[in-house]
């Protein structure tokens, strides 16, 4: 059964007909303030319901209860504060109660109303959600970086952003439809930002044996300088789909999403967004959504025991090796034989493979899929 | 001086239970990863309010909206 959006209702903030078209004639007449992309992207996902139950930014009273609780105060689970930063001589004249257009490159994207204007502390906030306040991390490095005052305020969209994928993206009351329209009960979100190689086709077919469907969710967006483009993402798991998985079990669907690498509280945000989609079940990888050694391998599997009340099934799948005693993928779970016949799969031995032009062997990746990323001229961000 | 955010956190407040109840948690919860009864109703009671409110729930869109996003799904290849 599709479960539920998060708080029990799809929250849809996009303004349409003659109400958009009011307000987009007001926008010059308001006070605006510039957003980045990042910002924008969380803007589109509050509109679109990928951040459900929330409405826009988070207010002083949600921001404290997430950052200590990791609840929103009407007690529902939520991990990562959703929050808007701007510079005190931005909104110098503003006071709460007041509407403020968002724009982005001189765009307006969408209004939002001045609820609340709240300072924070940021190394507190490093402290809580990334469990480090070392500058190194780049989430903390990014925090660091924001304005200094938070304001918390409702917003309705005005503008969708061009995205060059955009065909590729779908938003939750699309795959809502999709899923009933698939007759599926049961679906498995898997999240990536990689292209596939056979551990993660190991683990989607192992999660796949027991659901209706698959729905391959990579996260499309910012990304950092040596990762695989999203193009690139998107014709390597077509590549897959097509040659190695039965018709109709799997949708492949980019969602335009932040990254924060906050590992454990991460895990939790990853999941909440795919209940949002319609997934029962969700794939939480070792060290899920971590970077370097600032969390423990499993503990982004460990945090889900705190919440009973998610309404999505995590799936703590081992991550996958090739054994040449059992003669294919296998995982600790199930492979009782030694490191001496297990080949891990790294993902930095693959990329310099790429990198150099190689095909990588077989139990690494299947053929189809290096050939496609291969096609690429330059399959990597800069 | 103003609260820190450490300070303006999540308040509690106080349910009764019977005290058998009480005793009867104590003893369930010891050994355990819980380590207090009022931890361990917390839990229980989210499981099973959030399993209640599972069961109120219509989806958010209309038949019209819904063949809409069936044309841009065929359009784009998902049906």
């Amino acid at each position: 059964m599709i479960p539920r959006p998060h708080g029990g209702r799809l929250i849809n903030k996009i303004l349409t007909g003659k109400k958009r078209e009011i307000l987009l004639s007001e926008a010059s007449e308001l006070p605006s303030i510039s957003i980045s992309f990042e910002r924008v992207i969380d803007v589109m996902d509050i509109a679109h319901g990928v951040f459900s139950p929330l409405e826009g930014f988070l207010f002083q009273e949600d921001y404290i209860n997430v950052l200590y609780d990791m609840r929103l105060t009407n007690d529902l689970p939520w991990t990562i504060p959703i929050v808007l930063d701007v510079d005190p001589e931005e909104i110098s004249g503003l006071k709460e109660g007041d509407d403020i257009i968002l724009r982005y490159n001189e765009e307006p994207i969408a209004i939002m109303k001045i609820e609340e204007i709240y300072g924070w502390d940021k190394k507190e906030y490093a402290r809580q959600v990334y469990k480090t306040t070392d500058p190194n991390h780049p989430g903390v490095s990014k925090t660091y970086n924001r304005k200094e005052l938070l304001i918390g305020g409702t917003i309705d969209l005005l503008n969708e952003i061009k995205h060059p994928l955009e065909n590729r993206i779908l938003w939750p009351i699309e795959t809502r439809v999709l899923f009933k329209e698939k007759k599926w009960r049961t679906i498995v979100a898997f999240q990536t930002r990689n292209v596939p190689h056979r551990g993660h086709e190991y683990v989607q077919k192992a999660a796949l044996t027991f659901a209706d469907g698959l729905l391959i969710h990579p996260l499309v967006g910012w990304k950092k300088p040596g990762d695989y483009r999203d193009e690139v993402i998107f014709a390597a798991y077509e590549a897959l789909i097509k040659h190695y998985y039965p018709k109709n079990v799997v949708v492949l669907a980019g969602l335009l999403m932040n990254m924060n690498y906050a590992g454990p509280r991460e895990a939790i945000h990853h999941a909440i967004v795919r209940k949002n989609f319609g997934a029962t079940h969700f794939i939480v990888g070792r060290d899920h959504a971590g970077v370097g050694d600032y969390y423990g391998p499993y503990e982004a599997w460990e945090i889900f025991d705190e919440f009973p009340d998610l309404g999505i099934t995590p799936l703590f799948i081992r991550e996958a090796f090739y054994c040449r005693k059992c003669g294919g993928m296998a995982n600790e779970k199930i492979c009782p034989h030694g490191d001496e016949y297990r080949i891990k799969i790294s993902g930095t031995k693959l990329r310099k493979m790429i990198m150099e032009g190689k095909i990588p062997p077989e139990y690494m990746m299947r053929p189809e899929v290096a050939e496609t990323i291969l096609k690429f001229k330059d399959p990597f961000v800069h | 001086m103003g609260l820190t955010d450490k300070e303006k956190r999540v308040k509690y407040t106080t349910v009764s239970i019977p005290l058998t109840l009480y005793n009867r948690i104590k003893k369930l919860i010891e050994g355990t990863g819980f380590t207090s009864v009022s931890q361990y109703v917390t839990y229980v009671l989210r499981e099973v309010v959030a399993s209640h409110e599972e069961s109120k729930y219509e989806e958010p869109f209309t038949e019209e909206d819904k063949q809409k996003i069936i044309e841009k799904l065929k359009k784009l290849g998902y049906i």
